[in-house]
């Protein structure tokens, strides 16, 4: 198929960006939405011209690090999945498709389509883990969780920290994130023990580091490209009340 | 199909819902009424880095653990031996061994960045980022990666035969040369530069994989997952060789383009008896 490609070219941090118009001519449906851009990378080092920047590592959905704007949904149009996990099927002969970075105050662009998550991780190192004396075995059936209780954590477990709950949300906040983080934990036994400090923590870096308050519009929860719940915001605030 | 007769189909979703449903997004096709296109594929290197009890490469200090080593997985790795591999040296050795190390460097003081070994490592660092940019070829690093993908999979699969080990040898070699002179990484070293990346990447895969060809052409026998098509039973199962190759072969780099010296461990069991593992 022949597609007209509308993308966000920005050399750094700093610099202006500007949208850029790059025309495929021959894009098989059966491609992902990351090797059409592979292709296009391709075209543009032959002609000597900088390819575009984007990021990505698994491409089977489970690194989180392939997140962009395509036509105005963080990780495309397709609910429920990555952008790596994107098939050119869902799109037309003839389309034109807008791709941009995260835009986010918390998530400053480094070039073109890569921004800098490390806010998230900075989140995560402030509380999203659980202390414990590492080299002997503990005895595996000591502490007992719940069947529902271990689901639901299991749930909230499979955030891949991709950014685009953040994205998706007019206040840029970063609650489903933190959320599904504090919920692995605080379902299970072993996350109880610190969950006051890490539920304190964890919320006082994430206001610190500029992201927005949470409004309840829901985009986050619709935008997920792994279906965290909304509940989970709910539970994060229930925990957050409960720590002081 | 058979499963979903027998089980019916709420059991599968139960068991497999998740992995259905991305299936079918990514594919457009329906695993409950058509059946699904499986292939196998290369997943995961076998081996790494030596390591030795400690987890410590042959270069002090450094420490390589779970899945970049080669100690834990045997002849294949099977699934989930990467998180068994990545659990059980975090968690149960390294706690124990790094600290045999840190105890001696804490009197280490702050290293300059004016100490010679820097300033070499620097160096060398930085002339091998300038070579790879000043080729000035056509090509971008990822034509190459997938050409040599090609070639692996052609003649380097799970299955594989002295020929095709021999054939792939030489187009790798063919390759590595194209790729030191047809390169083309637009852009500098002083941005964020995604094909200098992956060009450092590709330049090393060209020469990793030439070391595991010679490894397979070394070991001339069937065994976990090199399946060598000159070694097999009569009704084609894999025929290990555990007289000549009960070992771990581990290949020393002795230089720029001269060839690997091997290392053998040999593998002793006194608790357990080696035996070959049945599928029937
Ligand atoms: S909650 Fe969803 S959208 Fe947000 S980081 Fe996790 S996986 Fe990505
Ligand atoms: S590349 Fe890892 S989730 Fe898409």
């Amino acid at each position: 198929m022949k597609l007209v490609l509308k993308i966000w070219r920005q050399k750094n941090a700093d610099a202006k960006g500007t949208f850029a118009t790059y025309r495929m001519d021959d894009v098989s449906p059966e491609m992902s939405f990351l090797e059409m851009l592979d292709s296009l990378n391709k075209k543009l080092v032959e002609e000597n011209k900088d390819p575009v920047a984007f990021d990505h590592d698994c491409r089977e959905g489970i690194c989180g690090s392939c997140g962009m704007f395509i036509n105005g949904h963080p990780h495309g149009p397709v609910p429920a999945i990555t952008t790596c996990h994107l098939s050119m099927r869902y799109f037309r002969d003839g389309d034109t498709i807008w791709i941009e970075p995260w835009r986010a105050k918390p998530f400053p662009v480094i070039k073109d389509l890569i921004v800098d998550r490390s806010a998230f991780d900075k989140i995560q190192s402030a509380g999203g883990f659980i202390s414990i004396n590492t080299g002997a075995a503990p005895e595996a059936n000591s502490i007992l969780a719940k069947k529902k209780n271990a689901d639901d954590a299991f749930d909230s477990s499979i955030c891949i920290g991709c950014g685009a709950c953040v994205a998706a949300c007019k206040n840029a906040s970063a609650m489903l994130f933190v959320s599904a983080k504090i919920s692995q934990f605080a379902l299970l036994p072993q996350g109880r023990i610190e969950a006051k400090e890490r539920v304190r923590e964890m919320v006082e870096k994430m206001d610190e580091l500029g992201f927005g308050s949470c409004s309840n519009s829901g985009a986050c929860e619709a935008e997920c490209p792994k279906q965290i719940k909304l509940t989970n915001i709910a539970r994060l605030n229930r925990e957050y009340y409960k720590a002081f | 199909m058979d499963a979903i007769n027998k089980q019916g189909k709420k059991a599968i979703e139960n068991k497999y819902g998740n992995l259905f449903e991305m299936y079918k997004t990514i594919t457009g096709i329906d695993p409950y009424e058509e059946p699904m296109r499986i292939y196998p594929a290369g997943h995961y290197t076998m081996g790494g880095l030596w390591v030795d009890y400690e987890l410590m490469t042959t270069i002090p200090g450094l420490y390589a653990i779970g899945e970049s080593n080669f100690s834990d997985h045997g002849a294949n790795r099977l699934g989930a031996s990467s998180l068994m591999q990545a659990a059980g040296d975090g968690y149960f050795v390294l706690p124990n061994t790094i600290s045999n190390f840190l105890a001696n460097d804490i009197r280490t003081p702050r290293i300059q960045t004016s100490s010679p070994e820097f300033v070499e490592a620097e160096k060398s660092s930085t002339e091998r980022l300038n070579k790879l940019l000043s080729i000035k070829g056509r090509q971008n690093a990822s034509s190459f990666h997938k050409r040599l993908g090609k070639i692996m999979w052609d003649y380097v699969g799970m299955t594989r035969n002295e020929a095709g080990l021999n054939k792939a040898l030489g187009m790798i070699r063919e390759l590595q040369k194209e790729f030191w002179k047809d390169l083309n990484i637009p852009g500098t070293a002083g941005e964020l530069n995604m094909e200098l990346e992956k060009a450092g990447r590709v330049a090393d895969y060209l020469e990793l994989t030439q070391l595991l060809i010679a490894d397979a052409l070394d070991r001339k026998e069937s065994c976990g997952a090199h399946f060598r098509e000159e070694f097999k039973t009569d009704d084609g199962e894999a025929l290990r060789n555990d007289k000549d190759y009960a070992y771990v072969a581990a290949w020393e780099f002795a230089g720029e383009g001269k060839p690997h010296i091997l290392h053998k461990e040999e593998l002793k069991f006194e608790e357990v008896e080696m035996k070959v593992r049945s599928y029937k």
